[in-house]
């Protein structure tokens, strides 16, 4: 029997693995019953050439405008040395504005290296006024662990450490767009995770680091950035339980056919036959998170998942189509779970025809 | 999501082609609506980058911000924009029509039309409001001048963006929602944002299935999207460059006006197609029946109008920056009182709507088997008219004895339940005893009763006036919640997202914050 870091090297075929970043952690998590896309993020598949090899190319490309300006706003937020940047951060946290910070840049190429200067520069103590840029963190995720390059600063301000986070999305009048906070402030929660995690295997009270991340973002239609606060509690909590209800990898692995590959060189045909063997969850929601929606979109045709869970819902949680409306014209009996939806799909079916056949009534 | 709609999205899986929910239109479609597609530049904070402005199909005006990270021109296309908007606005100002108040008493007038802003989708409308935002606290003085049309426009899209928010208002309408409220497409709500796809399933080109015409407008080289945002392919492959030689052109006029063109060219190619479908849409909801209630509510949206119309004439301020928390208050009970009573008169418009309350328990329909339509209560100090009805139903008639009912055919009347009797073949006998809309005496004018064999529909919604709630007086309010003293800042409040005071302060008219 291989290993399961074999098992996905041999299903990867033979390129090195794609990194992860908070950004596809947070996703993952937001649909933890999809093996399809576990086995897949696992094995570090580069799934946006796998979704176009297999002819349903995803739409995630960024503009050069987004780019560039998301780009100056940091290195304007970060300038000087982050002198700015930490007193953005200690006002809005409501401690004195440290007169002098040491700003440590954890960034390079050399992987296990980084490591190494990351954990030192965190766990090693102190606790005067410091920054830490691109931090190399570590976190579990399905029984294998996984490198996250965070883009951000960690700072540590009295003691203990705040997730900083540079977004170039706008807050105006105090309010900011509501889903890209919630995007930031999810991936703000993977950063805080592998942080505690860092400072408890050290040996270190991982509460030292806050449940208080700082968005910085453009304030109003200017260029000032603006600190805000977010608990990001809530998130933390969904994320670790999803992360501990994920199935271990290797239970994973024991589902996939001994013959899937996802190799790249592989025939489109052949791809496309293997990543239907092993389950997929579609949901509109993948439209936004995961590289391969459309082609598990068009797998999904004809079940009530693809309109939607209020729609799934309210038609009984009945997985077919084709069965929810032979069970509204009475074509076919209920099964005993769909005892309950069915006299109500019957009842919506008969006033639909008779209304829109022109009885008013 | 009721199930009726739910079915609705089922069928039209089935059928290829979106379903209908609605039997007749549930918003005004004005003769001449300013239909006004926006595109924002990537990246930046509502900056706008191009918009098609016009009021009839042939009248598309293209508006483009050559450099749109230059603040100038930023406000030359806000003026330019003005310069379409206020006079559109103006046309609505002809004629007013006196309305009586005060029980009769009084008149006041308000203008016979109001304007209407057709964009293509929610984000379209937040486009609006944020450009609103920008640009109505400034100044034709000072550091930073602009053209005095700005910061009235500014208030106006303002205007359009609160009215937006009034549930039932049609001064400002998102084209996606406008069509979803009355088509159920066999696609997920995310998708139906998506104009193109809508459309496709509600009216797919010939030999096209519903979902393989949406399928086709999603691919962004084929059919480019809706706007505020941008196909980050176009703005790398052909704005970028295009943006790039417009800077380079320098002051050479020939030059520039040659690289103005090869800007304004692409901005179009992807501007026109929204335009096509806009009014595509609205064709659609044109050729729809109006609802009985549609004008009544349109009436409200003119009193806005004209109400708004007069404050600023009158030289009144712009809207602050937030509500105070009276305002906000009050504001929010409006809205909501404006939500039930918008829900309740689709339903006495539409009997699809009534559908889905009658699937809940919250109506039935019934034939009328006897009516006593004399008889008179004179157990009181005075007697009173008080007719009876037995209405027989095959529905569920879960209303107690004692419930208020009543019938979209006589809104103005009550029906008490006095008996429910379960009848062996599995229908119902319902007793009704009426009360009101028959007139003072104690003979009931004809029609007024329902007769026998007529068939109604009755139902707990009530279509009857909501009181107002009462709130203080600013002046009246502790400082706590907004009121004196005036500047009084409010502490941050946690929404819509940051949770923590990202206001830094109340100056609305600070000249440096507007795209700097
Ligand atoms: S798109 Fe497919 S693979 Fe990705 S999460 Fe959704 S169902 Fe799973």
């Amino acid at each position: 029997m291989t290993s399961s870091a074999e098992r996905l090297a041999e299903i990867r075929g033979g390129v090195p693995p794609r990194r992860h970043n908070a950004r596809t952690i947070a996703a993952l998590t937001g649909n933890p019953g999809c093996t399809r896309r576990a086995v897949l993020d696992s094995a570090g598949v580069d799934k946006p050439k796998l979704a176009e090899r297999i002819g349903f190319p995803a739409r995630f490309g960024q503009s050069r405008f987004a780019i560039t300006r998301g780009n100056a706003f940091e290195a304007q937020v970060k300038a000087d040395g982050g002198i700015e940047l930490l007193r953005l951060v200690a006002e809005r946290l409501g401690v004195p504005v440290p007169a002098r910070a040491s700003w440590t840049d954890l960034g390079g190429d050399d992987l296990p290296d980084r490591h190494e200067r990351s954990r030192a520069a965190l766990t090693g103590g102190g606790d005067e006024a410091a920054l830490f840029d691109h931090p190399l963190l570590g976190l579990e995720v399905a029984g294998r662990r996984v490198h996250l390059e965070p883009d951000l600063v960690a700072a540590r301000l009295g003691g203990r450490f705040h997730v900083v986070e540079i977004k170039s999305f706008p807050v105006i009048d105090g309010q900011a767009d509501p889903a890209k906070v919630s995007a930031a402030a999810v991936q703000s929660a993977v950063y805080v995770l592998a942080l505690r995690e860092l400072l408890a295997a050290a040996g270190r009270d991982s509460e030292l680091v806050s449940h208080d991340v700082v968005l910085v973002c453009p304030r109003d239609f200017a260029n000032q950035p603006v600190a805000s606060l977010v608990d990001v509690r809530k998130q933390l909590l969904v994320l670790r339980r999803q992360l501990d209800r994920m199935a271990r990898i290797d239970a994973l692995l024991d589902e996939v056919p001994a013959e899937f590959t996802a190799d790249l060189t592989a025939e489109p045909g052949t791809l496309a036959a293997a990543l239907r063997t092993v389950e997929a969850r579609y949901a509109p929601e993948c439209l936004a998170a995961c590289e391969l929606a459309y082609f598990c979109r068009d797998e999904a045709r004809g079940h009530t998942t693809t309109l939607g869970r209020p729609v799934r819902e309210a038609l009984g949680g009945i997985a077919d189509v084709a069965d929810v409306l032979a069970l509204a014209i009475g074509e076919r009996a209920p099964g005993p779970e769909q005892a309950e939806a069915a006299p109500l799909l019957r009842a919506a079916a008969d006033l639909r025809a008779a209304i829109l056949a022109g009885d008013p009534a | 999501m009721s199930t009726l709609r739910a079915l609705a999205k089922a069928q039209a899986v089935a059928a290829g082609v979106a379903q209908p929910v609605a039997t007749v239109r549930h918003l005004h479609v004005s003769d001449r609506p300013l239909v006004l597609v926006p595109l924002a530049m990537a990246g930046e904070a509502n900056a706008p980058l191009a918009a098609l402005v016009g009021a009839a199909p042939d009248e598309a005006r293209l508006l483009i911000v050559p450099q749109p990270r230059n603040r100038q021109q930023r406000f030359a296309f806000a003026a330019e924009l003005a310069g379409i908007v206020l006079p559109y606005l103006d046309s609505c100002r002809g004629v007013s029509e006196a309305v009586p108040t005060d029980r009769g008493r009084d008149v006041r007038y308000r203008h016979v039309d109001a304007p209407q802003l057709l964009v293509p989708n929610p984000a379209g409308t937040t486009f609006l409001r944020l450009l609103g935002r920008s640009t109505r606290f400034r100044r034709p003085d000072g550091d930073h001048p602009v053209h005095p049309s700005v910061p009235l426009l500014g208030r106006w899209l303002t205007f359009f963006a609160e009215r937006a928010e009034h549930p039932g208002s049609s001064a400002l309408l998102a084209m996606t929602e406008a069509l979803t409220l009355h088509w159920a497409t066999g696609q997920s709500a995310v998708e139906d944002l998506h104009l193109p796809a809508l459309l496709g399933w509600i009216d797919p080109p010939p030999g096209l299935t519903g979902g393989q015409a949406a399928a086709r407008a999603e691919d962004p080289a084929v059919c480019p999207p809706a706007g505020p945002a941008t196909d980050p392919d176009f703005d790398n492959r052909r704005l970028a460059p295009a943006v790039a030689a417009y800077a380079e052109a320098g002051d050479d006029p020939v030059g520039r006006a040659a690289a103005y063109a090869e800007l304004e060219r692409p901005l179009r190619d992807q501007l026109a197609p929204t335009w096509e479908l806009m009014w595509r849409g609205v064709g659609l909801l044109r050729a729809l029946p109006p609802g009985a209630r549609v004008a009544g509510r349109w009436d409200l949206d003119k009193d806005a109008f004209t109400g708004y119309a007069e404050h600023v004439d009158a030289g009144g301020g712009p809207q602050p920056r937030r509500d105070g928390a009276v305002a906000a208050a009050v504001r929010l009970h409006r809205l909501e009182r404006a939500l039930t009573s918008y829900a309740v008169q689709r339903a006495y418009d539409d009997p699809l709507v009534m559908a889905e309350h009658r699937l809940t328990g919250e109506a039935f329909v019934g034939d009328v088997t006897l009516a006593d339509p004399k008889r008179v209560d004179d157990t009181g100090k005075r007697p009173v008219l008080r007719p009876r009805i037995q209405v027989v139903t095959t529905e569920p008639v879960p209303m107690p004895v004692g419930a208020a009912l009543w019938s979209p055919a006589r809104p103005a009347q009550k029906a008490r339940v006095v008996f429910v009797t379960p009848g062996a073949d599995g229908k119902i006998e319902v007793v009704l005893e009426l009360s009101g809309g028959m007139g003072r005496g104690l003979t009931a004018p004809p029609g007024t009763v329902p007769e026998v064999g007529e068939r109604l529909c009755f139902t707990t919604l009530s279509d009857a006036f909501l009181p107002a709630g009462n709130f203080p007086a600013p002046e009246e309010t502790p400082w706590t919640h907004g009121g004196p003293p005036a500047a009084a800042p409010l502490p941050d409040e946690p929404a819509t997202g940051i949770p923590a005071g990202a206001t830094t302060g109340g100056d609305d008219g600070d000249p440096a914050e507007d795209w700097a």
